[in-house]
């Protein structure tokens, strides 16, 4: 199958973090070779839906102007919805609608594709419809992999694994153990197609503006959330739960999501929109604990299967994009140096130490366990701020004096301030 | 809006040969009693039909979910399709 014996580079995967390392090594005039099991790259990929750009321009300086971008996002909004109310704490900037912009919504079927093009046409042979079945070590080293093509076993000196979340290859190899049910969660998504105009109008939005939602309050206490993001015709609309608390709470996944698509402060936003696609996909959920060996002879771990994302601040798959250069970048210069051992790869891991990336996830290491630890922050904060503010703003004659007494008196019965107190200071604790 | 006809509009090209998903011990799903992998699919893959779980892999999106989910047993044999074959996302 190969139109060589041996590469310098075999990446599995043509995710974001598989083709910035692709990329990255083409460049540098190695000999890459870049196996897709899709149909093409991004047909089995699904992520919420939003691109932070930084990670991406670094490679491809003003990619937007070439990339299937949906909507450059100029608002942040998080959204805390408690029965019939939601109060909103949002940004909304103009500055990220000018270059070099902020992110992007995004359709990864049409995204990782483009991204793939530009490691092909920059010099790898990127192959489709291929499965790699296992990593063929030899004396613990890694030498190349097996496909699911006749005669697929494929040599090379240096293979990167950027095969995502279930990466089966680096668990069959022993790199680690099956991920735990706290250590993931389930990301389920609809994509919900509406006129463009009714789209704008809705959100308020001009031309390739588009926003980006949080919505607190709806998953039940379990940790995760709900998302909405705007692309050009379509709104994306999902939520991601933690594995082991839908396990716990008995949930079934599309039940939850038609519960939240007719809550009535979500339902307006979707009115008159007709599903076109319905997706799931496992996201990692803890970040730095959970983080397997990422160096080994003959071996680099990238993106998703290096369990590298950011519950915290939502990033996860720019986070790859940047794993994976750096993974490409410590190949090249293994290259140079004529060892591939992971002596000879650590640049990887020491580039990767020094990046915001793993500063990132080093500082919220705690956070997964903060959110599971309090599933009031899920569920009862919402609700304790809508609760609080409606009294206050409603006015029905009470001073406002006695009203305020009365409303904290109320918010205590169901909380003490000293536990709120507490729930704020560790959440501080787990973030600074 | 019905889980059918959500999935109605995903493509799928179906491996009719080689099913990816299989329940390694089905003697294992007798002595399970939550069965988590009947509630938590998304595509809902997995039933319970009388004394055996019935695996219609033909809808999987290819999550995991139900692999981790199943830790306990570790009964669920996880692969992924064949190249080519599967759930084939149009926008992801």
């Amino acid at each position: 199958m190969a139109a060589i014996e041996k590469y310098d580079l075999i990446v599995v995967g043509a995710g974001p973090a598989g083709s910035a390392a692709a990329l990255v090594a083409a460049r540098a005039g190695l000999r890459v070779i870049m196996f897709e099991r899709g149909e093409y790259p991004g047909s089995k990929n699904m992520f919420g839906g939003v691109l932070f750009g930084h990670d991406i321009n670094e490679l491809i300086p003003n990619f937007w102007e070439s990339a299937p971008v949906e909507r450059a996002l100029i608002e942040e909004r998080y959204f805390l919805v408690s029965g019939s109310s939601a109060t909103t704490i949002a940004l909304r900037t103009k500055d990220f609608a000018e270059p070099p912009y902020n992110g992007f919504s995004v359709l990864r079927a049409r995204f990782d594709k483009w991204f793939a093009e530009q490691a092909v046409a920059a010099g790898a042979l990127l192959v489709c419809e291929t499965l790699v079945e296992s990593l063929i070590m030899d004396h613990g080293k890694c030498v190349g992999v097996k496909t699911g093509r006749a005669d697929g076993s494929v040599y090379a000196d240096c293979v990167i694994v950027a095969e995502g979340v279930n990466s089966l290859l680096t668990r069959d190899a022993g790199i680690h153990q099956e991920w735990k049910k706290n250590e993931v969660g389930v990301g389920v998504k609809e994509l919900i197609k509406m006129p463009k105009d009714v789209l704008e109008n809705r959100f308020n939005l001009k031309g390739q503006e588009g926003i980006s939602m949080r919505i607190l309050g709806l998953t039940k206490g379990m940790t995760g959330g709900v998302f909405l993001y705007t692309n050009k015709e379509t709104v994306s609309l999902g939520f991601v739960a933690m594995i082991e608390d839908l396990a716990a709470r008995g949930f079934k996944p599309n039940e939850l999501m038609e519960e939240i698509k007719s809550n009535p402060m979500v339902a307006p936003f979707i009115e008159g929109g007709s599903t076109v696609e319905y997706t799931a996909h496992m996201v990692p959920e803890q970040g730095y604990k959970s983080v397997p060996p990422l160096v080994h002879d003959g071996l680099l771990i990238a993106g998703d299967a290096a369990m590298i994302s950011n519950l915290l601040t939502g990033e996860g798959a720019n986070l790859a994009v940047t794993t994976g250069r750096l993974a490409g970048e410590a190949v090249v210069a293994a290259k140079a140096a004529a060892d591939f051992s992971a002596q000879g790869l650590r640049s990887y891991q020491d580039a990767l130490d020094a990046s915001y990336v793993m500063k990132d996830l080093k500082q919220f290491k705690g956070f997964a366990g903060y959110l599971h630890g309090n599933p009031d922050l899920m569920e009862l904060y919402p609700q304790l701020a809508n609760d609080f503010l409606k009294g206050l703003l409603t006015a029905d004659g009470t001073p406002r004096g006695a009203k305020a007494k009365a409303l904290l008196a109320e918010v205590k019965k169901t909380k003490s301030l000293f536990g709120i107190a507490k729930d704020l200071w560790r959440g501080w604790r787990v973030i600074k | 809006m019905k889980l059918e006809d959500k999935l109605f509009q995903d493509r799928y090209i179906v491996d009719e040969e080689h099913p990816h998903l299989k329940i390694k011990d089905p003697e294992a799903c007798l002595k399970c009693e939550v069965k988590q992998c009947t509630q938590i699919c998304p595509s809902e893959v997995y039933t319970w039909e009388e004394d055996h779980i019935n695996v219609a892999y033909g809808d999987c999106l290819e999550c995991g979910t139900c692999r981790v989910a199943c830790a306990e047993f570790n009964n669920i044999e996880w692969r992924y399709p064949r190249g080519g074959f599967g759930v084939m996302f149009k926008f992801g």
